[in-house]
């Protein structure tokens, strides 16, 4: 610390306050010092349960590592791009199993996505209503299966879909036939152009991606899928109900009243008010609702491990089943940077397309006046 | 204060660091004897009748030779083994499955104990050719299981069939599979795998691994034997346990939404278990048309790492579970078949009912195993879900290109 003093130059110093430039300079300092100090443990455990293991990750992913010792040892070599081209370019098994996985995952996501965000925005609407008796007591309950574990949810959801469990028993009164849900392969779209009559023509068996023909990757979510999709809609929408519960207390009743002044209805009011000035909590639903569904692993893992016929696989669980089970430690690791790479695109088209639409940014730009205009949104009582 | 307040950071810095330094070097380097270190062992357990045989054999061997064991019943097995290998601490003994067992073979991480074996002789050839790497016994099956056809005898009785019509060869198992289909119930139940269909591929004179190692899946004889099972599948004869919403054959055959069932010998402790009011009777698997006695057996062995701090007590501690005694003492403890073919007799006499099971392993093949074959084979068995609806010849060429190259790495 001396030294540093003496090294500041001399014309620098303020004449008649000497001292409280240098003063000032060094509580800086101090404080940048101490700042890092005070970080470094979080920083250290960042780099070692962050970084660490996400460098290693990517070494195994271009190794032939086979579980044996570190993957850091002098026996394992790099295999430059093997293990993605064998996922990506190389017919194979490999191959078609990640098509399947993202074909599965990604019906998955064109299902609970959309109706997830509807379906917690419509909670959050009832239960944000001031008329409401006992919106504690709403809140909470739709909250609950949000706090609930995914482990005691899906053990759950294994009884309800039994084949003699509430669901089936409930469509047999009605005198409907349940489905064997969790074995039932058959894609949702299948089955219905089937009804319809349609059979896939011999062009979209015969070409394909990925090793998956186009017919069964227009298959839809097969009937095992559709209870997952029926899960995660049931679990999530509690959570992101929470998350548009602020952004609705936030609109002030003076633009509610003097949108009824106006003579807008409730369904002008919703889309003209409500959506606009809800967006950006609207945008954190989606984002994250888009990132969480990509990543499902453990109903999948808990319940229906990739069956039937490899129509519940997703690339999380494909990742894991591919490590542990087949021993091909760089192919799970590639299919996991694979995943990262498909959660990137998509979560740049999604904020790409929502950019997009001028009104949009309009919106955004309204809602964060307002608030500032307001000054700080709370919570009401 | 500012001092202080600086050191503090400091020492949290470095204490942090000594911590995930210890956490790393994972505490090795004592200097006891050999003879003496202690051992860990890893194992699945089925229950809680495996649990205390693992754990008096333990303790048994404990006091036999002072070498402490350590007992960890997994609730993964594979998984916890994986990190184990993973962190060049795997556990010195643990059971090891036959798929596992190619992989950690493939990779030259296992201790090739088994010929030295005092008994290595002695196991049955199919569970030895399980554990058989590139020529080399590695390490001792520790029990066995076949496949055996289960008749529910109250069914049996009532469809009028005595003890004369038990079937020996595939068209008596169709004939008698016909007469005990009723409206709610299925003559014969199958798990939708291979590893419980593929002995009447054997019993039609195909192979799934030839012995020299070399994948032979799609050939005329297994075509034609699943084509046979395709037939009963679509004359409603025999139904997998999904079709009837069970979640494996046994329960479909508890539930008696099944007189018959082609299983191993595990059923015995399920029925016993779940369904004690089922009667019921093991009988030989049936042969094929050309009069081929085939069936499949399972197994698991007493793996040992080459990295083990003390692989010679390793070694006496499985000499110790596989010997005569102590595989008698799991026998009776939660009933599994001895792998040793000279205590045949003494087990044929303490379960006759079960005997069916010894007496098949003398003509039994190993459900197949290659490295890394986890992907292929439930692929294979993906399809083989679908064999009602499917062409057996292209579910037989699918699975030889899926399997073909795992085994060309076996050289």
């Amino acid at each position: 610390m001396a030294t540093e003093q003496l090294e500041l130059p001399a014309e620098r110093r303020v004449p008649g306050t000497p001292g409280t430039r240098r003063r000032g300079h060094r509580a800086r300092r101090r404080e940048a010092v101490a700042g890092w100090l005070f970080t470094a443990p979080a920083i250290v455990a960042l780099i070692v349960f962050l970084v660490v293991p996400i460098i290693m990750a990517a070494w195994v992913s271009i190794s032939d590592w086979s579980g044996i010792g570190g993957p850091f040892s002098s026996g394992v070599h790099s295999v430059g791009a093997a293990n993605y081209a064998a996922l990506l370019t190389r017919p194979g098994l490999a191959q078609q199993q990640l098509g399947l996985s993202i074909r599965d995952n990604l019906y998955y996501v064109l299902f609970v996505v959309p109706l997830q965000t509807v379906l917690a925005l419509l909670l959050a609407i009832v239960v944000s209503r001031k008329a409401l008796r006992g919106r504690g007591f709403f809140r909470t309950a739709f909250y609950f299966p949000s706090v609930t574990s995914s482990v005691a949810v899906s053990m759950i959801f294994l009884f309800l879909f039994a084949d003699s469990g509430v669901i089936n028993g409930a469509l047999g009164y009605l005198g409907v036939h349940g489905p064997n849900w969790f074995s039932d392969p058959n894609g949702l779209l299948q089955m219905i152009a089937h009804g319809l009559g349609i059979g896939a023509p011999s062009a979209l068996t015969h070409h394909g991606l990925l090793g998956v023909p186009w017919s069964q990757w227009l298959a839809g979510p097969s009937v095992a899928m559709c209870t997952l999709i029926v899960l995660a809609i049931w679990t999530t929408s509690g959570t992101f109900m929470l998350l548009f519960l602020p952004a609705l207390y936030n609109i002030s009743e003076q633009i509610e009243e003097a949108a009824i002044v106006d003579g807008a209805g409730p369904w002008t009011r919703f889309r003209r008010i409500t959506l606009p000035l809800i967006r950006p909590a609207l945008f954190l639903v989606l984002t994250l609702g888009l990132i969480g569904t990509w990543q499902v692993f453990d109903q999948v893992f808990l319940i229906t491990q990739g069956n039937p016929v490899n129509t519940t696989l997703t690339p999380a669980y494909l990742a894991y089943q591919t490590s542990f089970g087949n021993a091909q430690w760089g192919q799970g690791a590639a299919i996991a940077f694979i995943l990262f790479g498909i959660i990137v695109v998509f979560t740049v088209v999604q904020r790409l397309i929502l950019r997009e639409r001028g009104s949009l940014t309009k919106a955004l730009g309204q809602s964060a006046r307002f608030r500032h205009a307001r000054g700080d949104g709370g919570w009401p009582q | 204060m500012k001092h202080s307040r600086a050191f503090l950071a400091a020492a949290a810095i470095s204490g942090m660091l000594v911590l995930v330094s210890a956490c790393g070097s994972g505490g090795s380097g004592s200097t006891t004897s050999a003879n003496t270190k202690p051992l860990t062992l890893m194992f699945g357990s089925s229950g809680p009748a495996e649990t205390k045989a693992v754990n008096s054999a333990a303790a048994a061997f404990t006091k036999q030779s002072g070498i402490h064991v350590k007992v960890i019943a997994a609730s993964n097995l594979s998984q916890q083994l994986s990190q184990g290998f993973a962190a060049g601490h795997p556990p010195d003994v643990f059971y090891l499955d036959p798929g596992s067992f190619q992989n950690y073979a493939k990779d030259n991480a296992l201790d090739p104990y088994a010929a030295s074996l005092p008994n290595a002789k002695d196991f049955y050839p199919a569970l030895r050719q399980a554990f058989t790497y590139k020529g080399q016994f590695i390490c001792a099956p520790k029990d066995a299981s076949t496949l055996a056809l289960y008749i529910n005898t109250t069914d049996w009785s009532q469809a009028g069939l005595t003890s004369a019509d038990i079937p020996t060869n595939w068209s008596q198992l169709q004939a008698v599979a016909k007469k005990l289909t009723t409206s709610g119930r299925v003559g014969l139940v199958l798990d939708q795998s291979h590893s419980e269909m593929d002995e009447f591929l054997y019993q039609n004179g195909g192979t799934v691994v030839a012995p020299n190692g070399s994948v032979n899946v799609d050939t005329p004889q297994n075509v034609a034997a699943l084509t046979f099972l395709k037939g009963m599948l679509t004359s409603g004869t025999l139904k997998f346990p999904s079709a009837m919403s069970s979640s494996w054959s046994g329960q479909a055959f508890g539930e008696n939404k099944a007189a018959m069932d082609i299983v191993g010998n595990w059923m015995v402790g399920a029925l016993q278990a779940d369904y004690p009011s089922i009667k019921y009777q093991v009988a030989t698997i049936p042969t094929g048309p050309s009069g081929t006695a085939a069936t499949l057996s399972f197994t698991n062995c007493w793996g040992i790492p080459k990295s083990s701090a003390n692989l010679t007590g390793a070694v006496d501690f499985v000499k110790f579970l596989t010997s005569p005694t102590q595989q008698m003492k799991f026998a009776k403890g939660f009933g599994v078949i001895p792998s040793l073919q000279t205590l045949q007799g003494q087990w044929d006499s303490t379960f006759p009912n079960l005997a069916v099971h010894t007496k098949e392993l003398s003509y039994a093949h190993p459900d197949v195993a290659l490295p890394n074959d986890s992907q292929a084979l439930s692929a294979w068995d993906s399809a083989l879900a679908q064999l009602a609806t499917g062409n057996p010849a292209t579910i037989l060429q699918t699975a030889q290109t899926n399997l073909a190259p795992l085994a060309s790495t076996t050289g």
